[in-house]
């Protein structure tokens, strides 16, 4: 984000002398440009100019050449001899760009360089060298690393260098002493990416005069000729354009000659552009560099005589491939936007630029340029946004072009730079430019002046209102009846609605001064949906059971499918994936919850923790890959009821699940009673209290009973014998519970007969009454109380029994309850003993012996067609 | 033979013996040794039939007055046997009751969790109702309908988790899901909006997903509390009133915020908010804590609501970001390792 440099700053809006970046900071965070940092160096000297008097190369063994130097640094840091004269110091220096009389900036000891890096005298090479010659990079000042600073080389003037002093502090010279403001840009404010920008935006801070750049620059700009065709023959042929609009609504040229290529760009402008992160290259390149800082206009600079005209403003064709600055050769598509010229009279045949994007290498300007072509355009938003997005390059002039660029300022920036150039690089502009302008004036905003109380709740009088927006640049008519026509600045886009005007007022005369009051919403159908109810109940009870609540990352991977015994290449297919995960191996969204809970369990058990007993509740994702397509609809207009089913249809099936994960101990070793290791009875007893909880009925069935398994039933996961498959009464299968199988245990390095549970929380919740429960009258008559223990085969199980008890007995059955289980012995091999306690009682009488016999022979009658015989 | 010096003297020692006896079994031995079946007391009790008329009523009063005099020694005695052989019973069933017992252990909720539904609380408490929508969104719910069009720069600014596809295809011609992992919860907005239609006022609680990698400040799965209430006659004074007692439900009376301009596409005129934190370490200050504004007529009219009747504000705000603040939790790493000795720092209801 850009760079604020109180210095350049000042050019155009009046800032007091003791500004620091601080209070600027605060001043425009109040209009909305927001701090993003502050960048103060950390240079604390002695740092000062010396000169280099004298230097040795002395070959090294290991290859490199250091070279042992004196070096001036004045009176006040020179050395002083054995005989008490001052004498330059003795300064050990590796850059290959060490000069005889080069000024230089010399760190002596005591001075402390970016990284804590401390100078101090030291042995080195055979010598004691007594400070450090810096570059750029030592310094914090740029990249720029590959030889030391000659002051020389800065762009400084003749009459600038003669006054530099030797042992001058160099701090102060090269700006180290003063801070800049790195400042967010919303995407709105394109204009702010720039100097002019924020410079208004000070001014509506602070209320400081400002003067707007590209007026003083406007009152030079020559004519262009009739039709716009000057010096150099452009043309802009768009057979795509993008939602209707031409890629390039300007093209606007201005020619320099008699360029010298050897002139420097002045330090005052490489210094400036260093400090906000640019590289100083060439004048040239440096002045259309400078301006798309200074006044938010990127341009380009091309080398006139390689150009052949016309130049041809069109989009790319199929196949058509372009070499970028950057050395990347890119294939083009037919939406890219090029700059092209015309050799061989071949018009358009080649590229010489991604338009508003980045340059191609040919036209470059070099060492020889002699002739200078500068071209200032505006592009659509949307066609540079693409070609960004599609080439991945975001870069200086692309950032500002899909944000939008003020569409007239093209022949005052384009002045701005030939100024410059002629200044500083003896060329001698063109007055004969080159315009094709084919932009369309921003549309006038129809304002009722209400709206900002509307909105905003201020009273704002009219006047005020017409001053703010005038002050933003806004041509303001009408308003008598309450309705203005406002029409905003050029460098504006963003400025369409009447909303947006309300915010233009509101943020200048301060969101503070608008009131407060909490509005009173009508009170009916609020509170929790029974759903948000239920979701919280059943965290309370994991958690006052024992489980602590967790929240993992949906992603997993191969790896995971792997850990849970399951094909990674089925689980693909039914698993929602990630285009860009931030981890390559774990690029899916998760189909149970178990398989990212089970990575907090590991974590905790790493970190040395027994015992370690969670749950989570959180979405699961399953791809349908039959999915319709979903489509892309614009925004602002209500989609239709079929457009709104279609979107809901694509979307993947993402329930809510809750899963848990017990391990170790279930009953912790204690002085009052002995441990007991966690089996898959502590996952079941969880998944009753939910259902208890929740007042649902559940089914509890083995895998070998349940028949047709379902299809997200992953059976390798679990141990096939001690694993629970949990429905409703309906049938509708809501999850498992049960002990993992011993090679997922294995895998995950957790305790043996590690149990666990997932249930789908949407399926459950919805087969849920929202209705309030029906109570059933108390019997006060007295209970019969018997206990019934049957003989069985091992394969009938106690759920098979206890329905048919509850079958027999009928409405007089109150409580039964499972007491005692044993296998084989007496009862012999592949049998087992299961003994029930139940209690009878009527809701109208007293039941008599005979009564209670009845109910008995009744049970033990029915009970025999399972085959279970009654033992006592 | 009615002796009734004998009988007087056995019932004496009997009496004596009683207040002597140091157990209930003894005293009940006593009992029956001087006034069961065998004792003198009885002996001379049934002896009173062959006494004469005469000596027949002072016999009968005698006896009367012994037998009243040892039940009254023996009930005493019983009583206080009693007493000191209960008070005994009880010493000898005395435990130490420091020592550590937890039969029933509490697991623990998650802090994140405990937050978002005080945070619902508020909202259900001043009549609004509790929304949600789904984690894998389209992008016209995310990004369209609120008004970040196909080609919008903020859209590119997300740092968002693309689903991966190639069935379908964006309004900028780009093949891919048009899903995405919603970047914020405001992509239930309009979902809200077109289920429940106006007036609406809804809180939005729940999980939204950026491309940050995981470090002390951000993670890339985190969550956000959405409000947006859409009627008529609502201003941004509104949201200011609402902000400010959010800001005090969940940091206390001094709390209150401040809006500072910025830009958001689904709000115009937008605002940055900013919490004034009376406990913030160093000292009170301002804290960054969510974005806000008038929802964006664009985006009502995604919802077939019409902007010149109906206004709305909405905000957002990071859950993390609140909690950090409110327990001073100084990384990141701690909210989402699911490490179980973090969440059990927290009591249940906290």
């Amino acid at each position: 984000m850009p760079i604020v440099d109180i210095d350049w700053l000042k050019e155009h809006v009046e800032v007091p002398d003791d500004l620091t970046v601080e209070q600027l900071a605060q001043d425009l965070v109040r209009v909305g440009l927001e701090e993003e940092d502050i960048h103060a160096s950390s240079v604390t000297g002695p740092l000062v100019v010396g000169k280099i008097v004298d230097f040795t190369p002395e070959p090294q063994k290991n290859g490199k050449t250091i070279n042992w130097c004196h070096v001036d640094v004045g009176e006040k840091y020179n050395a002083t001899d054995e005989n008490g004269n001052k004498v330059p110091r003795g300064i050990i220096c590796g850059a290959p760009n060490v000069g005889k009389d080069e000024l230089v900036v010399v760190a002596l000891p005591g001075a402390v360089l970016p990284g804590d890096f401390k100078i101090a005298s030291r042995k080195t090479y055979g010598h004691v060298s007594d400070g450090m010659c810096c570059s750029q990079r030592e310094l914090g000042l740029s990249d720029e690393h590959n030889g030391i600073i000659l002051l020389r080389e800065q762009g400084y003037s003749k009459e600038e260098l003669d006054a530099l002093e030797l042992g001058q502090d160099a701090i102060h010279l090269l700006h180290l002493d003063r801070p800049t403001l790195e400042i967010n840009i919303t995407p709105d404010r394109g204009y702010a990416f720039s100097y002019r920008g924020v410079a208004r935006e000070y001014h509506h801070s602070t209320g400081r005069p400002y003067t707007d750049p590209i007026s003083l620059y406007e009152k030079h700009v020559p004519k262009a000729p009739e039709g716009g065709i000057g010096d150099v023959e452009a043309k802009i042929v768009d057979d795509n354009p993008l939602h209707g609009v031409v890629g390039c609504d300007r093209y606007y040229l201005r020619a320099v000659h008699g360029f010298n290529p050897t002139s420097h760009t002045p330090n005052w402008m490489q210094r400036r552009l260093t400090r906000a992160g640019m590289r100083p290259i060439s004048l040239a390149v440096d002045v259309t560099n400078y301006l798309m800082l200074d006044l938010g206009q990127p341009m380009h600079a091309y080398d006139l005589d390689k150009l052949n005209p016309p130049i041809v403003i069109r989009r790319a064709h199929e196949g058509e491939h372009l070499t970028t600055l950057d050395g990347k050769d890119r294939p083009l598509s037919t939406e890219d936007l090029l700059i092209t010229d015309s050799p061989e009279g071949n018009e358009g045949s080649r590229i010489i630029g991604l338009a508003g994007v980045m340059g191609g290498l040919y036209g470059e300007v070099t060492a020889e340029t002699k002739n200078l072509l500068v071209e200032c355009a505006h592009f659509d938003q949307v066609s540079i946004a693409r070609t960004a997005r599609r080439h991945k390059l975001p870069s200086e002039a692309s950032r500002r072009f899909e944000r939008g660029v003020d569409i007239e300022m093209q022949p005052a920036a384009a002045q701005a730079a030939v100024e410059l150039l002629s200044r500083y690089g003896s060329g001698e502009p063109s007055n004969n430019p080159t315009d094709l302008n084919n932009t369309v004036d921003p549309e006038a905003i129809q304002f009722k002046v209400t709206e900002v109380k509307r909105l905003v709740d201020l009273d704002v009088s009219v006047d005020r209102i017409s001053s703010i927006l005038e002050d933003i640049g806004c041509v303001v008519a009408g308003g008598g009846n309450g309705i203005m026509s406002v029409t905003p600045p050029p460098w504006r886009p963003d400025l369409t609605m009447p909303c947006d005007l309300v915010e233009e007022i509101a943020r200048l005369v301060g969101y503070d001064e608008i009131p407060v009051r909490v509005p009173p919403a009508p009170v009916n159908d609020t509170g929790l949906t029974p759903d948000q109810s239920r979701q919280r109940w059943v965290s309370s009870t994991l958690a006052e059971s024992g489980l602590v609540e967790t929240l993992s990352y949906p992603f997993v991977g191969d790896a995971d499918y792997k850990t849970f015994a399951l094909d990674p290449e089925s689980m693909a297919a039914r698993s929602v994936e990630i285009t860009n995960p931030l981890g390559g191996d774990r690029p899916y969204l998760r189909t149970d919850l178990l398989h990212t809970l089970a990575l907090t369990a590991q974590r905790n058990i790493r970190r040395g923790l027994d015992n370690v007993k969670i749950y989570e509740i959180g979405h699961v994702f399953h791809n349908d890959p039959s999915a319709p397509p979903i489509p892309a609809l614009p925004g602002g207009v209500r989609p239709t009821d079929e457009q709104l089913a279609a979107l809901d249809a694509g979307l993947p099936d993402q329930p809510l699940h809750v899963a848990g994960l017990i391990t170790g101990d279930a009953v912790a070793k204690g002085w009052y009673e002995d441990s007991r290791e966690v089996d898959w009875s502590d996952a079941l007893s969880r998944v009753r209290r939910i259902a208890e909880r929740l007042g649902v009925e559940i089914v509890v069935t083995a895998p070998a009973n349940y028949g047709e398994l379902p299809s997200t039933y992953e059976a390798a996961t679990w141990h096939p014998g001690r694993t629970a498959l949990v429905s409703l009464t309906d049938g509708t299968w809501i999850g498992v519970a049960g002990e993992l199988h011993p090679h997922v245990i294995e895998n995950l390095g957790i305790p043996a007969h590690s149990a666990a549970f997932e249930l789908d929380l949407t399926t459950l919740f919805d087969h849920l009454s929202d209705q309030p429960l029906q109570a059933k009258a108390i019997s006060t008559f007295p209970p019969v109380k018997q206990d019934l223990a049957f003989s069985v085969e091992e394969s009938v199980t106690s759920a098979q029994l206890e329905a048919v008890i509850r079958e027999a007995a009928g409405d007089v059955l109150e409580s039964i309850t499972l007491f005692d289980v044993f296998h084989g012995g007496a009862l012999g091999e592949g049998k087992k003993s299961l003994a029930y306690a139940v209690a009878f009682r009527s809701s109208s009488k007293t039941l008599t012996a005979e009564d209670s016999e009845a109910i008995r022979a009744s049970i033990v009658e029915k009970a025999q067609e399972i085959g279970a015989q009654l033992r006592s | 033979m009615f002796d009734e010096q004998a009988v007087t003297s056995s019932v004496t020692e009997g009496i004596e013996k009683i207040q002597k006896a140091s157990s209930t079994d003894e005293l009940k031995a006593l009992r029956a040794q001087y006034a069961g079946g065998e004792s003198e007391m009885t002996r001379a009790s049934k002896s009173i039939g062959k006494l004469p008329p005469e000596g027949k009523k002072a016999a009968g009063q005698l006896m009367s007055k012994l037998r009243a005099d040892f039940g009254r020694a023996f009930a005493a005695k019983e009583t206080e046997l009693k007493e000191l052989e209960e008070q005994k019973a009880l010493e000898a069933e005395t435990v130490d009751v420091t020592m550590p017992v937890d039969r029933h252990p509490l697991g623990a909720r998650h802090p994140l969790s405990t937050l978002m539904e005080d945070i619902q609380d508020f909202f259900v408490s001043m009549g609004w109702q509790i929304a949600d929508g789904p984690e894998v969104e389209t992008e016209w719910y995310d990004f369209d309908a609120l008004n970040f069009g196909p080609d919008h720069p903020a859209r590119q600014m997300q740092d968002t988790f693309y689903v991966k596809g190639d069935k379908a295809q964006d309004a900028a011609g780009f093949k891919g899901s048009n899903m995405v992992m919603r970047t914020q919860t405001s992509s239930d907005q309009v979902r809200g909006l077109l289920t429940r239609g106006v007036p609406l006022y809804i809180a939005c609680t729940g999980r939204v997903f950026r491309t940050d990698e995981l470090d002390a400040t951000h993670t890339p799965v985190f969550h956000q509390c959405e409000a947006l209430a859409v009627d008529k006659n609502l201003t941004m004074a509104d949201l200011k009133g609402t902000l400010d007692a959010l800001a005090v439900a969940m940091f206390g009376p001094e709390a209150k915020t401040r809006l500072r301009p910025s830009y958001f596409p689904f709000t115009e005129p937008s605002a940055e908010m900013d919490l004034w934190f009376p406990d913030k370490k160093g000292g009170p200050g301002w804290i960054e804590w969510g974005g806000c504004g008038m929802v964006n007529p664009n985006v009502l009219r995604s919802a077939g609501i019409d902007p010149d009747v109906y206004t709305g504000f909405a905000f957002g705000v990071g859950v993390e970001r609140a909690l950090l603040l409110r327990h001073d939790i100084n990384d990141m790493h701690d909210l989402v390792e699911g490490d179980i000795r973090f969440s059990k720092q927290f009591a249940m209801g906290e």
